[in-house]
């Protein structure tokens, strides 16, 4: 009977699959999707992961966890495997698999789709998992100690030079997502600056007035920033108080770059740890609901299931479907940053070596499924509207115009009063141009919303979920450059000791300034950048990501073979294979490509011709020589990412090789086993 | 009925870490003797402090 049901599960997610595989029609509903994912994560639930768990890492229930025996009641304790879960989706739910998929809709629906769901039954999942089991067995310790341990010193800087880097360009491209979906929007802009006062007071409540009570505190907290949204409204309705927050990308960097130092050197407990929060609980709310409105109102794809930019002229970002949707789309199919996640203080609280399945591969399979429901979002909008929104000016045209002219011409019609209509709708002045995801995700959240609980009300939704992405990229912001500077402080005291005092005013200042201004010049160049930014950054951010993916399954690749695993270390070495061909094709395209809208130094040798030539306006020439040397730090930074991937991967490929012809390699740093019996008495 | 409810309250609360301290103290008069106790505001700051002071959240 059993089997009889998971061999129905499996026909009907193959069905659904070659549904949406093969449809070619005007529309496709978005059940289609969503029966496939389902069945897609349900048949590698059931089956991959219990064979990975059991096989490959020969979990042992009776073997006591780190919790157990290190048990002190605070950051080491033995907690329900649900309520881990819980835990460890909240802390790798990000904005990422919101944003990924919605750029990478410019593609159609179909190749996101399959990536995200290949990329995390097969990549993701099974990284989450086997990274938190084998940090387990260690004692929770990071992925850098990891690698460090298991591969050799080689490693172990690998992991902390990848680590920095991709904190300090997801937070640029982060924060660049912000001031795009709040430039001359007075109602987000007031909006999202009400979220830090209702942060602090959330935090003193916490601290002072009742400690600990987070539920209230967060409560307290919702209600206020969803009056905070309402109060917005007034704000864009009231012609003073509207000029006052209507502000240019560049006055809205420097507040996010302001603000983001001045959080990073407050104390926890007032700004950072409150509004994560309020974060969290926005978080699982907002995806609870637009998962039940997906459901309840089956909305249409309009977007074609592939369209003719895989060939590389996409407006959002340039670059052909392979390698560009595997770097596009990293979180949600595979997500390096994750393992840091998973080599955290998840393992500290898992009660059973088995719980790894529920957690790891569990949580990995619910962010992906955010991913696909951000695919579902983008790709209901009419394909004109999408592109109107998403491409920068310097691609479609400066003008209402001249872009609709030009996405009209792509065979995606759209007119300057569609446009319009939908900007007053949503409480915009306009939609145009704005790059990043978040307001075109938020005009897809709104539609959903209204559709599904009653119409009306749309720009209330559109800047309910502007509200949402702004107040957990923030949390991500202070939170990466805290981390940041922490990771900095450390490598500081290695040349003069006091500077690794975590809590030195001066050395707190000095490492902040520096993260910051790290980030704050990407996020700067990104703002000033006529293309966008974003369409630089993002694959950046994702060569960085897959880099770190691609750490950690060589970690876990090297851990396997040392264990005499060698004829099962293709569960991490295939992923690691090829995020290795993609990472190295997107590089080499990104470094030598001649195509301007692809390659760095292509693109800058353009720009410095036409500087030189006089082909620019006063404006433009202005910003050309940052421009230019921005292009050629992108080039060498992407290089430099990828021959750190394939120096780890060398290093991991020594340490099997020494294995197998039994030569000595670094010790096992497992835990010695104790049973559980042991620890219980 | 109110059984149950109660439960799915008590979930919630250890899903937000609502109860962190509660199950702190339930933790040391088990375990450990009771003078280096933590005043719950203490407890609070210290635990905020370890959260934040690892990589915790993500993209």
């Amino acid at each position: 009977m059993r089997k009889l049901l998971w061999i129905l599960v499996a026909l009907t997610g193959a069905f659904a699959v070659g549904g949406i595989a093969l449809h070619r029609g005007e529309s496709i509903n978005a059940m289609w999707i969503v029966v496939a994912a389902v069945c897609v994560y349900a048949v590698g639930y059931r089956f991959y992961s219990a064979w990975v768990l059991a096989k490959v890492l020969s979990a042992d229930p009776g073997r006591a966890t780190p919790a157990l025996r290190l048990n002190n009641g605070r950051d080491f304790m033995p907690t329900h495997r649900w309520i881990v879960f819980g835990h460890h989706f909240a802390a790798i739910a990000g904005p990422g698999p919101l944003i990924g998929p919605t750029l990478a809709a410019q593609f159609g629906y179909l190749p996101g789709t399959l990536w995200i769901l290949i990329g995390a039954v097969l990549g993701g999942c099974v990284q989450d998992m086997t990274i938190l089991f084998l940090s387990t067995r260690r004692d929770g310790r990071s992925l850098g100690q990891m690698a460090r341990d298991e591969l050799g010193p080689v490693g172990g800087l690998a992991a902390i030079v990848g680590t920095l880097t991709i904190m300090i360009i997801l937070i640029a491209v982060l924060g660049l997502v912000v001031v795009n979906a709040m430039k001359h929007s007075p109602w987000a802009t007031a909006t999202v600056f009400a979220t830090i006062p209702i942060a602090v007071l959330v935090g003193l409540y916490l601290r002072n007035i009742r400690p600990g009570r987070v539920l209230e505190g967060s409560l307290l907290g919702v209600a206020l920033l969803l009056f905070a949204v309402v109060g917005g409204g007034w704000v864009d309705h009231h012609p003073t108080l509207r000029a006052l927050f209507d502000l240019d990308g560049t006055g809205i960097a420097a507040f996010v770059i302001g603000y983001g130092f001045i959080a990073a050197v407050l104390p926890v407990w007032l700004l950072l740890a409150p509004r994560d929060y309020l974060s969290t609980f926005l978080k699982l709310g907002t995806i609870l609901l637009l998962a039940i409105a997906v459901v309840l109102m089956r909305p249409e794809i309009k977007m074609p299931a592939v369209t003719q930019f895989i060939d590389g002229t996409g407006p959002i970002f340039g670059g052909a479907l392979f390698p560009f949707v595997f770097i596009t789309i990293a979180c949600g199919a595979i997500s390096g940053f994750h393992a840091l996640v998973s080599s955290g203080t998840t393992p500290k609280l898992i009660g059973s070596e088995t719980d790894a399945r529920l957690i790891g591969y569990g949580s990995m399979m619910l962010e992906s499924c955010v991913a696909i429901m951000a695919m579902i979002a983008a790709t209901l909008l009419e394909p004109g509207v999408y592109f109107a929104i998403n491409s920068g000016p310097g691609v479609v045209g400066a003008t209402a115009d001249a872009a609709v002219a030009t996405i009209s011409s792509w065979g995606f019609p759209v007119t300057a009063e569609q446009m319009h209509a939908l900007a007053t709708e949503m409480g915009e002045a306009t939609l145009f141009a704005r790059t990043g995801g978040a307001p075109s995700l938020a005009v897809g959240m709104a539609s959903i919303f209204s559709n599904a609980f009653g119409q009306g009300l749309l720009a209330l939704w559109y800047h309910f979920a502007i509200m949402f992405e702004a107040v957990f990229i923030l949390t991500t912001l202070d939170a990466g450059t805290r981390v940041g500077r922490f990771m900095l402080q450390d490598a500081l005291s290695h040349v003069w000791r006091p500077f690794g005092q975590t809590s030195w005013y001066p050395s707190v200042l000095i490492a902040s300034a520096l993260i910051v201004a790290g980030w704050g010049y990407f996020l700067y160049i990104g703002v000033v950048d006529p293309n966008g930014g974003i369409n630089i950054l993002w694959p950046l951010f994702g060569i960085a990501n897959q880099l770190l993916a691609g750490i950690a399954l060589c970690v876990a690749t090297g851990i396997l073979v040392k264990h005499g695993k060698l004829r099962y270390a293709w569960v991490t070495a295939l992923p690691l294979a090829w995020i290795a061909i993609v990472c190295t094709a997107a590089t080499w395209q990104k470094v030598v490509s001649t195509d301007v809208r692809v390659g760095f130094l292509a693109a800058a040798e353009a720009l410095a011709e036409k500087l030189a030539s006089g082909g620019l306006t006063p404006e433009q020439a202005a910003v050309a020589p940052q421009l230019i040397f921005n292009q050629r730090l992108d080039a060498a930074l992407a290089l430099m990412l990828t021959a750190i991937l394939w120096i780890v991967i060398a290093d991991m490929l020594r340490v099997s090789w020494r294995v197998v012809k039994g030569l000595p390699v670094p010790p096992s740093s497992e835990a010695p086993a104790v049973a559980l019996a042991e620890v219980r008495t | 009925m109110k059984q149950r409810l109660l439960e799915l309250w008590n979930l919630l609360r250890t899903l937000a870490s609502d109860d962190a301290y509660e199950r702190y103290v339930d933790h040391c008069s088990q375990a450990h003797s009771r003078d280096a106790l933590l005043t719950r505001q203490e407890f609070y700051k210290r635990q905020q402090e370890t959260k934040w002071s690892g990589i915790s959240r993500c993209c």
